[in-house]
C-alpha cells in the first residue's frame, strides 16, 4: 500500500493510509495462512456467461432460504421443549406449551417462528423453480448429470425436513398429519412396517415419536444438507454456469467478451478429455 | 549433461532437530502421577508426582535451550556409508536428472503401501467399532423390547347388554395422556363357546383406528349428551377412563371418508379391511384389554359374529388376497 507521493503527504491523506494497512492487516494474515480469501475471490468473481439471467439466481435463493430455515431453527431450539409429558401449570402437552410460549410470550418469537414455518414453504419453492429452471435450461446435461442427482437429494432431504418438522407443534394437526405420514410410509411394500415402526420408535406414536423426529429435524437432516449443498456448490464452480438455450454465445454466433473461441453452454473453464478441450456440437472446431 | 553425483549434503537433509531426549517422558509421568494423586492421596501422591514433574520440566527446559546458551548441540554423526551411483541400483531415467532410484521388488509391500494399507484398514476397524453400536442404538429400540400392555376397564357390570360405548382409556400409565385410545364396546352378553359347550361372556372391542392411514373413525348417531344418557368417568388401573354412550349406525373416519359398519366391516371408502378389534379377558369381574388384531372382514353381529382373525398389522396394510403378499413380514409389536 506504499503510494509515492510528488508532495508531502496530507494529514488526511496519512490517516487514510494508516486505515488501509488496518484493514489489509488481519485479511492479509488470513490469507497468507490458509489462501481463503483468494479462495472467495476465485468463488465470487469467477467466469460466467455474459448472457446469464435472473433465472439463475434461483439456486442462491434456494440457498438463502435454507440459511434463513438453519438461523432461526437454531433460535427456535433454544426455547423449544420435545416432551409429550403434561404440561402441570396448563395441563396442556410440554412441547404444544413451549411452542405457545414462543409465539405469544417470547419477544419477536412469533416473528422468527413465523420466519421459519412460512420459510420452509419458501425453501420448497424456491428449491422447485430452481429444478424447473435447470430441467427448463436444459443445464443438466453432460457434465452436470451429478449435480442434478444432488440437487434431487438435496429436494428429498427438504421434504423430510418438513415432514418432521411439521410434527413438532403437537397439536391435533400435526399429531395427526404425522400419523397419517408414518402410516403411509407402513403400506410400503415389504419393509415399510418396518419403516413406519422406526419412525414412531416403537409400535405406537409417542414421546418416542416426538424426540426422534425432533433430532432428525435439527441435526440429521440439517447436517446432511449442509454436506450435500456443499458438494453441489463445489460441482458448479468446478463446471461453471449454464448459458440460456438461446444463448448466441454458446451457439458460436457471437465470440465471447475476452475474444477467446466462445465456449459451450456455460463450460467456462475447458475439461480436457482425449487431450482436447470438449466442444459444443454446431460449434466451429467442434467434434465433428 | 554429467550427472549430478549426490553429495553428502544432498542425502542428510534432515531438519536440525534436537537430539533425542529422556526428559519429557519423565515430565509426562510427573503430570500422570499429579492426575492419579489427586484420585488417591492429593497430599501425597500429588506432591511426588509435581516434584517429578518440576525437576524433569527444569532439564527438558535446559536441555531444549542449550542452543540458545552457546553451548554445542551433541549431533549424531552420519553413519551412513556412500554408495557408489549405480551399485545396486537401477539406471536412473532419463527425467530423473540422473538420481539413481533403489530397485524396489514388484512384489515387495513397501513402506508407504503398508502405512497406507494399515490407516485405511485401522480406520475401517474404528469406524465399525463406533458405527456397529451407534447404529443398533438407533434402529433396534423400536424393535425390541415391545410390550404387551393391558389395560382395565373397570367392572364389566356398567355395560348393559346390547348396549355400546365409546370407551377412551390410557393404554400406557408411563406414557400419560399421549397413548390415549379410543374403541368402541359392545357387551354381547354370554355365549356357548363351541369348542368347550360353556358359557362365557363376549364383547364386542372395535378399535377406532381407521384402517386406511390410522386417523381416528367417529361413531355415526347420537351419543352423550343427545341421547340424555350420561358419560361414565372412572379412575382405572390405567389411570382415568371414560365411556360415553352412543346409537352407532356405523363408523366413519374423518380424514379420507372410509365408512364402516357397527361390526367393523368396510362399506365404502380407501381403507383396506375391517377395523380392528381388541382381545379381552374378564378379570375378578373387570373388562381387561389386550392386544389387538387385524379383521378381513366379520360375518354375523354380536356373539354369533364369525370374525377372520389375522395378526395385528399397520393401517393400509391388506391382510388378505394377493395384496396381503406385500407384507410378507412384520416387525415384531404386539
Amino acid at each position: 500500500m506504499a503510494t509515492t507521493y510528488k508532495r508531502k503527504p496530507t494529514k488526511a491523506e496519512i490517516r487514510r493510509e494508516q486505515m488501509e494497512a488496518a484493514v489489509m492487516y488481519p485479511i492479509d494474515w488470513l490469507e497468507e495462512r490458509s489462501g481463503l480469501v483468494g479462495g472467495v475471490k476465485y468463488f465470487l468473481f469467477r467466469n460466467v456467461p455474459s448472457d446469464i439471467n435472473w433465472m439463475q439466481t434461483l439456486g442462491s435463493a434456494a440457498l438463502t432460504a435454507f440459511l434463513v430455515q438453519a438461523i432461526t431453527g437454531v433460535i427456535l431450539a433454544m426455547y423449544y421443549t420435545p416432551s409429550v409429558q403434561t404440561d402441570p401449570a396448563t395441563g396442556q402437552p410440554v412441547a404444544w406449551e413451549s411452542i405457545r410460549h414462543i409465539t405469544d410470550d417470547v419477544t419477536m418469537g412469533w416473528l422468527v417462528r413465523g420466519m421459519h414455518k412460512w420459510g420452509a414453504s419458501v425453501f420448497i419453492i424456491l428449491m422447485f423453480l430452481h429444478m424447473g429452471r435447470v430441467f427448463l435450461f436444459g443445464a443438466y446435461k453432460y457434465p452436470r448429470e451429478l449435480n442434478w442427482i444432488v440437487g434431487v437429494l438435496i429436494l428429498v432431504m427438504g421434504l423430510m425436513e418438513g415432514f418432521t418438522g411439521y410434527l413438532l407443534p403437537w397439536d391435533q394437526t400435526a399429531y395427526w398429519a404425522s400419523v397419517v405420514g408414518i402410516n403411509l410410509n407402513g403400506t410400503a411394500p415389504f419393509l415399510g412396517p418396518w419403516l413406519a415402526q422406526f419412525l414412531r420408535g416403537g409400535q405406537e406414536i409417542g414421546g418416542e415419536t416426538l424426540t426422534r423426529f425432533y433430532s432428525i429435524h435439527m441435526l440429521l437432516i440439517p447436517g446432511a444438507i449442509i454436506g450435500l449443498i456443499t458438494l453441489h456448490l463445489y460441482l458448479v464452480i468446478r463446471l461453471g454456469v449454464t448459458s440460456p438455450p438461446w444463448s448466441k454465445e454458446a451457439a458460436g454466433m457471437e465470440p465471447a467478451e475476452d475474444g477467446h473461441a466462445p465456449l459451450r453452454p456455460g463450460l467456462t473453464r475447458p475439461v480436457t478429455r482425449n487431450g482436447n478441450g470438449i466442444a459444443a456440437q454446431g460449434e466451429p472446431g467442434g467434434q465433428k | 549433461m554429467q550427472p549430478e553425483q549426490p553429495s553428502p549434503e544432498n542425502q542428510h537433509e534432515e531438519a536440525h532437530l534436537p537430539s533425542p531426549s529422556v526428559y519429557p517422558i519423565g515430565f509426562a509421568i510427573g503430570i500422570v502421577v499429579i492426575l492419579v494423586g489427586l484420585v488417591i492421596n492429593p497430599e501425597l501422591i500429588s506432591s511426588i508426582g509435581a516434584v517429578i514433574a518440576l525437576v524433569f520440566g527444569f532439564l527438558w527446559a535446559r536441555d531444549a535451550t542449550r542452543d540458545l546458551r552457546g553451548e554445542p548441540v551433541a549431533v549424531e554423526p552420519e553413519r551412513r556409508e556412500m554408495v557408489e551411483a549405480g551399485a545396486g541400483e537401477t539406471a536412473p531415467p532419463a527425467d530423473q536428472q540422473g538420481v539413481a532410484l533403489p530397485v524396489v521388488p514388484e512384489t515387495a509391500v513397501t513402506r508407504s503401501h503398508f502405512l497406507e494399507g494399515a490407516t485405511i484398514g485401522l480406520g475401517a476397524v474404528i469406524g465399525g467399532l463406533i458405527t456397529v453400536p451407534v447404529a443398533g442404538f438407533a434402529l433396534l429400540p423400536s424393535f425390541l423390547g415391545q410390550k404387551q400392555h393391558k389395560v382395565d376397564l373397570g367392572p364389566v357390570d356398567k355395560f348393559p347388554i346390547g348396549s355400546w360405548f365409546i370407551a377412551t382409556f390410557i393404554v400406557d400409565p408411563a406414557q400419560g395422556e399421549v397413548s390415549r385410545r379410543a374403541a368402541f364396546v359392545r357387551n354381547n352378553g354370554s355365549v356357548t363357546d363351541p369348542s368347550t359347550k360353556k358359557q362365557v361372556p363376549s364383547f364386542t372391542i372395535i378399535s377406532n383406528r381407521c384402517t386406511h392411514v390410522g386417523c381416528p373413525t367417529q361413531a355415526n348417531g347420537p351419543q352423550g349428551p343427545t341421547l340424555g344418557k350420561p358419560t361414565i368417568k372412572e379412575h382405572t388401573a390405567n389411570g382415568p377412563a371414560e365411556f360415553v354412550p352412543v346409537i352407532p349406525a356405523g363408523y366413519g373416519c374423518p380424514c379420507h371418508g372410509s365408512q364402516f359398519d357397527t361390526e367393523g366391516n368396510r362399506t365404502a371408502g380407501p381403507a383396506v379391511r375391517a377395523l380392528d378389534r381388541y382381545g379381552f379377558e374378564i378379570n375378578h369381574g373387570r373388562l381387561v384389554l389386550l392386544s389387538t388384531y387385524s379383521v378381513s372382514h366379520v360375518v354375523g353381529t354380536g356373539g354369533q359374529a364369525q370374525i377372520y382373525k389375522y395378526k395385528s398389522t399397520g393401517p393400509g396394510q391388506h391382510v388378505d388376497g394377493p395384496e396381503a403378499w406385500f407384507y410378507p413380514l412384520q416387525p415384531p409389536h404386539h
